[in-house]
C-alpha cells in the first residue's frame, strides 16, 4: 500500500550525521555499495563499469563543499543517503505500491517485485536519495540495511548499517529517534541536529550535525613560533643560554 | 528534468485524444455512422498509441497493471484508473453512435465528465511534485485542460471537415479554444519566470547560515542517473527560440488555418487547411512538452552546484 502508515511508527529509525566530522574519505559510500549489491535483493548494478562513461546505482553519496568566502570559508564534506521521512513523498506517488513505509520501524523500502520503474518516486524525492538501477530496471535506495540491522547471524556489534560501522571517523551515528535516551536523540539534542530542505515537508528522520563553530582566537602560526621562541628564552638553563648564543649573532 | 520522448508523446497525443473525445460527447455533430467511426476513431487512436507510448519508458512494462493499484495516492494510479473508466462510456456512446446511428446523450455526458477528469489526473502526475517549481502550480491542470481542448477542438475541425461536415461556427470555436490555450500558457510563462524556488542550496545542506554553499568535489565523476534525469538543463536562449516556434505552431498557425477555413468556401482547401492546423498543434504541442521539461528544474540539483532549483 502506497499510503503512508496512518499512525506513527512505534520505532523511528534513522541516521546522524556529524558535519563537523565527516572527513570524506568516502568509505561509507563504498562499503554501502559492497554490502548492499551482495545484500537481499538482487545486486546493485554498474553499466559499464570500467569503460568511459561509467554509471551505477549508489545507495549514498558524499559531496565536498565549501561553505563561506575567503578565509573564514570551510570545506565540509556531506554524506547524502536516504531520510526515511515520516511524510515520504516518494511512497504516496508510487502507483504500483512497491515502495511503502514500515509500520514498525519507519524504514522506507522498495519491492523490487512489485515496481515498474516509472521513475516517479525518484521525481518526488527532493534530495536525490533514490537511484534507478538501469540492468534491473528497478528503484533502488538506502534500505537503512534492514537485512544488517536484525540479521541474527551476524555478531550484535555489527548489526548496524554498513556505512554506520564502516565510517573510521565515528560521523554516522544510528538509532531510534522516538526513544529520548536513545544515542541519537542525545546527540540531536546537544549538537542542534536539523533536517535537510525542512521547506519541502517531508519531515526526515535522518538528522545532520551541524560543523562546530571555528576557533577565532587561536594565535596565527606565525605568532605561535615567536611566542615559542620568547618562551624558550625566557626558560633558562642549557636551551636558554644555547638561544642567547645564537641570538647574538643576529 | 529530462524530457523523454514517450511522456511527451503520451501527454500530447492523449490530451488531444481526450479533447476530441470530449467534444464528440457534447453532441453538436449529427450521429452519421461514417462520421462517427472516423472522429471516434481518431480521438481512439490518439488515446491508445499515447498511453501504449507512456509505458515504453518504464523499466518493467509488463508489470503496468500494477501501476492500477495505487489510486487512493498516487496520481499516476489515478491516471491509469480514470483511462481505462474512460472507455466504458465511450465504448456505450461509439455502440448507439455507430450501430442505431442516435446519440446516447446519458453516455455523451458521461464520457465529457471522465475526459476532463482523465486530463486533470494527467496533470497532476506533475503539479503534484512538489520538487518541481515549473510544474508545482496551479498552472500545470489549467495548461493540459486548455491543452487538450485546443488540440482536440482543432482535430475536431479536421475531422468534420473532412467528412463532409463543413459548419460555419467550427472554425470560430476552435479559435477561442486556441486563444485560451494560448493565454494560459503565456501566464503559465510568466509565472515560472519571475518565481524563486522556496529552497536553496542553504536549505538543502542546512548550511546556509555559514555563508554561500558551493560544490568542489562531486560525489561522482561521470553523470549519473540523478544528473540525466533531473539535472537536465537547456541553455535560456535556446528556450526562448522553442518558445517562439512553439508558439507559431501551437497558435499562430492553427489559427491562420481556422480563419481561412472560416473565410474560403472552397471544399478541399477547407480541408487541407484544417489538415495543416491540425499537424501544425500537434508538432507546436509536441514542442511546447518538450520544452515543460526541459525547462524544469529539479531540487537535487542544489546538490550539484545550482544556487536555486
Ligand atoms: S529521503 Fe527521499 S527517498 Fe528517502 S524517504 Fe525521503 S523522500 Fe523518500
Ligand atoms: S519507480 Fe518503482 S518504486 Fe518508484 S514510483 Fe515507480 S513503481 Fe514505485
Ligand atoms: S544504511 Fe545501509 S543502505 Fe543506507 S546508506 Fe548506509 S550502508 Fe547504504
Amino acid at each position: 500500500m502506497t499510503s503512508l502508515p496512518l499512525t506513527p511508527s512505534a520505532k523511528r529509525l534513522g541516521l546522524v550525521i556529524d558535519l563537523d566530522i565527516c572527513v570524506g574519505c568516502q568509505a561509507c559510500v563504498v562499503n554501502c555499495k559492497e554490502w548492499n549489491t551482495g545484500g537481499y535483493a538482487a545486486p546493485l548494478s554498474d553499466v559499464n563499469p570500467y569503460g568511459a562513461e561509467t554509471d551505477g546505482a549508489w545507495l549514498n553519496r558524499v559531496h565536498a563543499l565549501e561553505v563561506g568566502e575567503g578565509k573564514n570559508s570551510r570545506t565540509i564534506h556531506f554524506p547524502k543517503s536516504c531520510l526515511h521521512c515520516d511524510d515520504a513523498p516518494c511512497v504516496t506517488a508510487c502507483p504500483t505500491g512497491a515502495s511503502y513505509k514500515r509500520q514498525d520501524d519507519g524504514i522506507v523500502l522498495v519491492d523490487e517485485s512489485k515496481c515498474i520503474g516509472c521513475g516517479l518516486c525518484a521525481w518526488s524525492c527532493p534530495y536525490g536519495a533514490r537511484e534507478m538501477d538501469l540492468a534491473g530496471g528497478v528503484m533502488k535506495k538506502c534500505t537503512l540495511c534492514v537485512d544488517r540491522i536484525y540479521n541474527e547471524n551476524i555478531p550484535e556489534a555489527q548489526r548496524q548499517p554498513a556505512c554506520v560501522n564502516t565510517c573510521p571517523a565515528s560521523a554516522r551515528h544510528f538509532g531510534d529517534f522516538n526513544d529520548p535516551d536513545s544515542n541519537v536523540s542525545e546527540m540531536v539534542r546537544e549538537r542542534g541536529g536539523y533536517d535537510l530542505m525542512p521547506e519541502m515537508g517531508t519531515r526526515p528522520t535522518n538528522k545532520y550535525l551541524p560543523p562546530r563553530a571555528k576557533q577565532q582566537d587561536k594565535p596565527s602560526c606565525v605568532g605561535s613560533e615567536t611566542a615559542a621562541s620568547t618562551q624558550v628564552a625566557a626558560q633558562g638553563g642549557f636551551l636558554g643560554w644555547l638561544d642567547d648564543i645564537l641570538s647574538m649573532g643576529a | 528534468m529530462h524530457p523523454a520522448y514517450s511522456i511527451i508523446f503520451f501527454t500530447t497525443l492523449s490530451g488531444a485524444g481526450y479533447g476530441l473525445l470530449f467534444l464528440l460527447s457534447l453532441g453538436f455533430l449529427p450521429a452519421d455512422r461514417l462520421l462517427g467511426v472516423a472522429s471516434l476513431g481518431l480521438s481512439a487512436a490518439m488515446i491508445v498509441v499515447g498511453l501504449l507510448s507512456s509505458t515504453f519508458h518504464l523499466g518493467h512494462p509488463e508489470r503496468a497493471w500494477r501501476a492500477l493499484t495505487q489510486w487512493r495516492s498516487s496520481w499516476l494510479s489515478r491516471e491509469g484508473c480514470m483511462a481505462i473508466i474512460t472507455f466504458a462510456p465511450m465504448a456505450w456512446l461509439a455502440y448507439d453512435w455507430l450501430i442505431h446511428g442516435t446519440f446516447n446523450s446519458i453516455a455523451g455526458t458521461l464520457t465529457a465528465i471522465c475526459c476532463v477528469i482523465t486530463v486533470y489526473c494527467t496533470a497532476m502526475i506533475y503539479g503534484s511534485v512538489k520538487t518541481v517549481r515549473h510544474w508545482n502550480n496551479g498552472y500545470t491542470p489549467l495548461v493540459y485542460l486548455s491543452f487538450a481542448l485546443a488540440t482536440g477542438g482543432v482535430a475536431y475541425l479536421f475531422v468534420a471537415f473532412l467528412m463532409g461536415y463543413s459548419y460555419g461556427w467550427m472554425p470560430w470555436h476552435a479559435i477561442v479554444a486556441l486563444v485560451i490555450a494560448w493565454v494560459i500558457k503565456a501566464i503559465y510563462w510568466r509565472h515560472v519566470d519571475n518565481g524563486r524556488s522556496i529552497s536553496d542550496a542553504g536549505t538543502a545542506t542546512g548550511l546556509g547560515y555559514m555563508g554561500k554553499v558551493k560544490l568542489i568535489d562531486p560525489p561522482h565523476s561521470e553523470e549519473n542517473y540523478l544528473l540525466k534525469e533531473m539535472g537536465y538543463t537547456i541553455a535560456r536562449k535556446h528556450a526562448h527560440k522553442l518558445r517562439g516556434i512553439s508558439v507559431v505552431l501551437c497558435f499562430v498557425l492553427p489559427i491562420l488555418t481556422a480563419i481561412l477555413i472560416g473565410l474560403v468556401q472552397i471544399e478541399l482547401l477547407q480541408v487541407l487547411a484544417a489538415l495543416v492546423g491540425f499537424a501544425s498543434v500537434i508538432a507546436g504541442t509536441l514542442t511546447v512538452r518538450w520544452l515543460y521539461f526541459a525547462e524544469a528544474k529539479h531540487t537535487v540539483t542544489l546538490y550539484y552546484g545550482a544556487e536555486r532549483a
